[in-house]
């Protein structure tokens, strides 16, 4: 134990002396109230502390004080379901303890101490506990398994001591190694530090989020890594709910890193409401929240990142699929600004400090699908959204996240304003997961590779033509390319656009997308045919089945798939009327 | 040291002073200040070492002296004295009573940072609160607990438009707010406009003001909305109240932001700004909501004037990532002649999604707002397109775009100060509105809505 005075108070940032014993990154407690803090930088005996919590009030010549240990959260059973501030506190505790607001120098446990879980032990006395094996389950809810293995940072060894199958609380030791190790339910990482893995994998499964502009034009992959940058009210934070609450991956680490409150009670609220379409469960039991919101700690802000993406790691290493939304990256970097502004570092640009980058690919590198220590596939799909200052991509943080991610969701203001929600630009934005997942798609539909590219190509010739219409009106453009605007339209509102609040449009399974696509595509190729043939567009855009397959995403449900036959058949009708008409 | 005075400065740089660290002080404390005639300011300690302390004083550091100034830690933050006897009452913008009376007795106080709402113990907002503006309650609804800020520009009627809020604002269930005003650096006639029109309404005497007129010191101006929102706090959280807040205007908050920033030698960000705007800025904001310990409400509107109409300043910018939606007003309405100029597309209310709909509001509200979203933005393109080539080489289409586009700014957002329309009325003129686009245009509405409640007869056919 180090014990040290603070000399020095500057907002979070305090320098302490008689700290030269202590290490780098170490956790102190500081002040009377024993507020949690870290230390970031060491010169002779005075370490310069930042301060996860309010510290109005604090004094010169108050003590610091040093275990000697990293910044470290407990991984354990009974995190699903659990939202935490940057630190690690539970929340919901918090509030029981203290009221609604949330005092400095709080003390309590990440995890439940006093619950009992059901273990199930898988190794016996005398066998060799190695990094991997798993020395016994727990059912942490209904249809999560939950794998105690060794903790990674400790020495494999033989069991001498392995507890029956029975309930235990997570501070009663459930096994004893050959050098006296005990062995809990949970144990402590800390978070700068990834956690190992076997090695790492290429992407081959895509990550489904049931958004039809993602899946089917801009895919993320299993273990991939996205940016959602965008002006305010373009709608992050809806596309990542979206995303967060249909999206197949097991488990769902929301962090909310400076964002608004509400956003989290919103979570809180509507999660637990909603049923994962896979397993039926509220999709509240499989998601942990980490919220350290705008008002609170900026130094936690920081860390809240690290927090989230160790509890994401934690699961992949049971074989999981994780998927975590960072909301907001840039609040988390304005954080990193911040505290280097108070630790009077020379800036980069815009005030922001030159390991910015190095940060930011630190974070999206411990993404990405591995195999664990014990043989299982794992990933962790890592989506930030980027909060660029007036919505200009051209900023620091959208420029250095491009480089560390390989999927580009960008916001468009003009669509926003339309309420074309998600408003993702099929212009700007790209993913570079496309050939990789191509495997998986053409299973599920063999026309996906064409149609989604012939679609992007009808929507890139709208874009040029959109130009010329600007100037000269759409009337004075040849029939042919006024098909092209409509049947651009079609796709925008009949494929685009999804209502996130309609009960059928709110997801749509992998067959629906690529069937809508399919139609709307269908249809432009043999309407241009038929207009070559001579008809007047008119003829085409009176057509009733225009308004069937802009309506499709809301009238047919994901589970009724049959009822497009309906809409075909109207195709079919209609047009075949055309077709016999001009003699196509 | 509480009740000691330690006379003597190190240095005095505009509104810091610096002195030796004689005792223990604590970070963020206040303290008070004497200069050489006796009078008094507040401070707060900014950054404290084994050998000096560095104070903000709130006020005129114009003839303080290095060796005859005498300062007073009181060791304790910033507080304001709270009582339910506070409505009716006009503070200073650091919550002294200006009004001539004394302060209201009472012997609790309120630090006037407040402590950050746990997120687990706030209420989702999602009572519907009708102005009887129809571009708010229409299309930017607000919510019992949001904070919905007015992004303005000089010479717009941001202010009438608050009064008219202020005055008009009612919850469905009848049940009436209090009302704390917060002026920053504004002029004494905008203050006077503010009173008026709550003299007008009858609610002077449900109304707490704190006034940092323009010729008060600039600093003063950091302290006053934060004054202003834990008498907000206390009347919502701890006496059930529910509460608006009208703050104005944050621009002058931000400016005075910045030059401490910059006179404490802080590395600045954007135009200027200290790199901390967003967080200070939210510490306001987030003041908002609902907890689930009270029945209380606290609905912010922030007005700010966004500077050359700019909505790309950092000041509005940053509002609006913070904020739950904004209220934007337009010049290019404004010379229309029409008032409310509430710009149709960039304004957005986030919380209004959970707060409209059946039981709420009425059914049809979800769809025909996104509906005349929609045709308002395709009336925009139209409109560009009309300038371009003449209206009369647009198409049928096109040309019902633009009657509707008229009839929705000359109906549906424009009415007069004084009309308060209930949220039917402004539904309804929303359907008559749509009567002149084609019924095939209507692809955000379901059938049955549209079956339901679109005139027959369209209108003026």
């Amino acid at each position: 134990m180090v014990e040290g005075r603070i000399i020095r108070i500057n907002g979070p940032i305090i320098q302490a002396k008689g700290m030269a014993s202590a290490g780098l990154y170490d956790v102190v407690e500081a002040g009377d109230l024993g507020l949690v803090g870290e230390i970031i930088r060491l010169n002779g005996d005075i370490a310069t502390i930042q301060i996860y919590e309010d510290n109005t009030g604090m004094k010169v010549g108050e003590r610091v004080v040093s275990h000697g240990e990293p910044l470290s959260v407990l991984l354990g059973p009974g995190l699903i379901g659990r939202i935490y501030d940057g630190i690690q506190r539970p929340l919901e505790e918090l509030f029981e303890r203290t009221g609604f607001g949330i005092a400095p120098g709080v003390k309590t446990h990440p995890l439940d101490m006093e619950r009992k879980w059901p273990f199930k032990p898988l190794c016996k006395k005398g066998d060799k506990l190695e990094k991997g094996k798993p020395l016994g389950v727990v059912q942490e809810t209904e249809y999560l398994q939950h794998p105690i293995y060794l903790p990674p940072n400790k020495q494999e060894g033989v069991l001498v001591e392995v507890s029956p199958e029975g309930t235990y609380t997570l501070s009663e030791p459930i096994a004893r190694m050959e050098d006296g190790t005990e062995l809990f339910l949970c144990h402590s990482w800390p978070v700068r530090n990834p956690r190992p893995y076997q090695e790492r994998l290429g992407m081959e499964e895509p990550l489904l989020t049931g958004q039809r502009v993602i899946d089917v034009f801009f895919p993320i992959s299993k273990g991939g890594t996205a940016a959602i940058p965008g002006g305010f009210g373009t709608g992050k934070t809806m596309t990542q709910h979206a995303v967060a609450k249909w999206c197949d991956a097991d488990i769902i680490v929301y962090i909310g890193c400076g964002e608004r409150g509400n956003e989290m009670t919103d979570v809180l609220r509507e999660f637990p409401e909603i049923h994962d379409p896979r397993t039926g469960r509220s999709i509240m039991e499989r998601t942990i929240l980490i919220a350290n919101t705008s008002n609170m700690p900026v130094a936690a802000r920081e860390v809240s990142i690290y927090t989230g993406v160790t509890l994401a790691e934690y699961y992949r290493d049971m074989g999981y699929h994780v998927a975590i939304m960072a909301d907001s990256t840039s609040r988390w970097a304005e954080a990193l600004r911040e505290l280097s502004g108070r630790l009077e570092e020379m800036p980069a640009e815009e005030g922001f400090p030159a390991y910015l980058p190095t940060r930011l690919a630190e974070f999206y590198e411990r993404g990405g699908r591995v195999t664990t220590l014990e043989g299982k596939k794992g990933s962790i799909t890592i989506i930030g959204a980027v909060s660029p200052p007036g919505g200009d991509f051209s900023e620091p943080v959208t420029q250095h996240t491009k480089r560390f991610i390989r999927c580009f969701w960008a916001l468009d203001r003009d669509l926003a304003n339309a309420r074309h929600y998600p408003a993702i630009s099929w212009i700007d934005s790209y993913s570079e997961y496309g050939e990789e997942l191509k495997g998986f798609w053409e299973k599920v539909n063999a026309d996906w590779a064409t149609t989604r590219a012939e679609a992007m190509e009808l929507l890139k010739r709208e874009q040029r033509l959109a130009q010329i219409v600007k100037l000269i009106g759409p009337d004075a453009l040849p029939d042919t390319s006024r098909l092209v605007l409509l049947c651009a339209d079609m796709i925008k509102n009949g494929f685009l656009q999804q209502n996130a609040f309609d009960p059928v449009d709110m997801y749509s399974v992998p067959e629906k997308q690529v069937i809508i696509l399919r139609l709307i595509m269908d249809f432009y190729n043999r309407a241009l045919r038929i207009i070559r043939a001579g008809a007047p567009l008119l003829k085409l855009r009176s057509l009733s089945v225009i308004e069937r397959i802009v309506r499709m995403k809301s009238q047919i449900p994901n589970e009724k798939l049959e009822l497009v036959q309906e809409v075909k058949s109207l195709l079919d009708r209609e047009l075949g009327d055309l077709e016999k008409e001009y003699k196509v | 040291m509480r009740g000691l005075e330690f006379k003597g400065l190190r240095s005095v740089e505009g509104p810091i002073i610096i002195l030796e660290r004689r005792e223990n002080v604590g970070f963020g404390e206040i303290a008070r200040i004497r200069d050489r005639s006796g009078v008094m300011k507040v401070g707060r300690i900014l950054e404290v070492s084994d050998s000096a302390v560095a104070v903000q004083v709130f006020g005129p550091t114009t003839g303080l002296s290095i060796e005859e100034t005498s300062v007073e830690f009181l060791g304790k933050p910033l507080e304001l004295r709270v009582s339910v006897d506070m409505l009716g009452r006009i503070y200073d913008g650091l919550g002294r009573p200006i009004d001539g009376y004394p302060e209201p007795f009472s012997s609790e106080f309120r630090d006037i940072n407040g402590i950050p709402i746990n997120p687990s113990a706030r209420t989702y907002p999602r009572d519907f609160i009708q102005t009887g503006v129809s571009s708010i309650d229409g299309m930017n609804t607000l919510i019992r607990g949001q904070k919905l800020p007015i992004f303005s520009g000089s010479g717009l009627p941001h202010n009438r438009l608050a009064a008219q809020i202020i005055r008009q604002a009612r919850l469905k269930t009848e049940e009436s707010f209090v009302m704390v005003f917060a002026a920053m650096g504004v002029k004494y006639d905008v203050a006077r406009f503010f009173i008026h029109a709550f003299e007008e309404s009858g609610v002077l005497s449900n109304v707490v003001m704190f006034l940092s007129l323009a010729d008060a010191p600039s600093i003063e101006r950091l302290i006053t909305p934060r004054c202003a929102l834990t008498a907000a706090e206390y009347l919502a959280y701890e006496k059930n109240m529910h509460v608006l807040v009208v703050l104005t205007d944050m621009t002058n908050y931000c400016e005075a932001l910045r030059e401490i920033s910059s006179i404490r030698g802080e590395i600045p960000s954007r135009k200027g700004y200290p790199g901390y705007l967003y967080s200070d800025l939210a510490s306001l904001y987030e003041r908002a909501g609902k907890v689930k310990t009270s029945a209380g409400s606290i609905t912010q509107i922030p007005i700010l004037t966004m500077p050359n109409d700019d909505i790309s300043h950092p000041i509005p910018d940053l509002t609006g990532y913070i904020t739950e939606g904004q209220i934007v007003l337009e010049r290019e309405l404004f010379q229309k002649g029409i008032y409310p100029p509430v710009a149709g597309l960039p304004s957005l209310s986030r919380l209004m999604k959970d707060g409209i709909g059946p039981g709420m509001t009425r059914e049809d509200h979800k769809d025909l707002a996104s509906q005349l979203f929609a045709a308002y933005s395709r009336t925009k393109q139209v409109r560009n397109l009309a300038a371009i080539i003449g209206e009369e080489e647009l198409s049928t289409l096109d040309k019902n775009y633009l009657a509707f586009g008229d009839r929705f700014e000359r109906d549906f957002l424009s009415q007069s100060e004084t009309e308060n329309r209930s949220i039917e009325q402004t539904l309804d003129i929303g359907w008559k509105v749509l009567t002149h686009l084609p019924r095939e245009e209507l692809y955000r509405i379901k059938e049955e809505l549209i079956e339901k409640y679109l005139p027959k007869v369209p209108e003026g056919r």
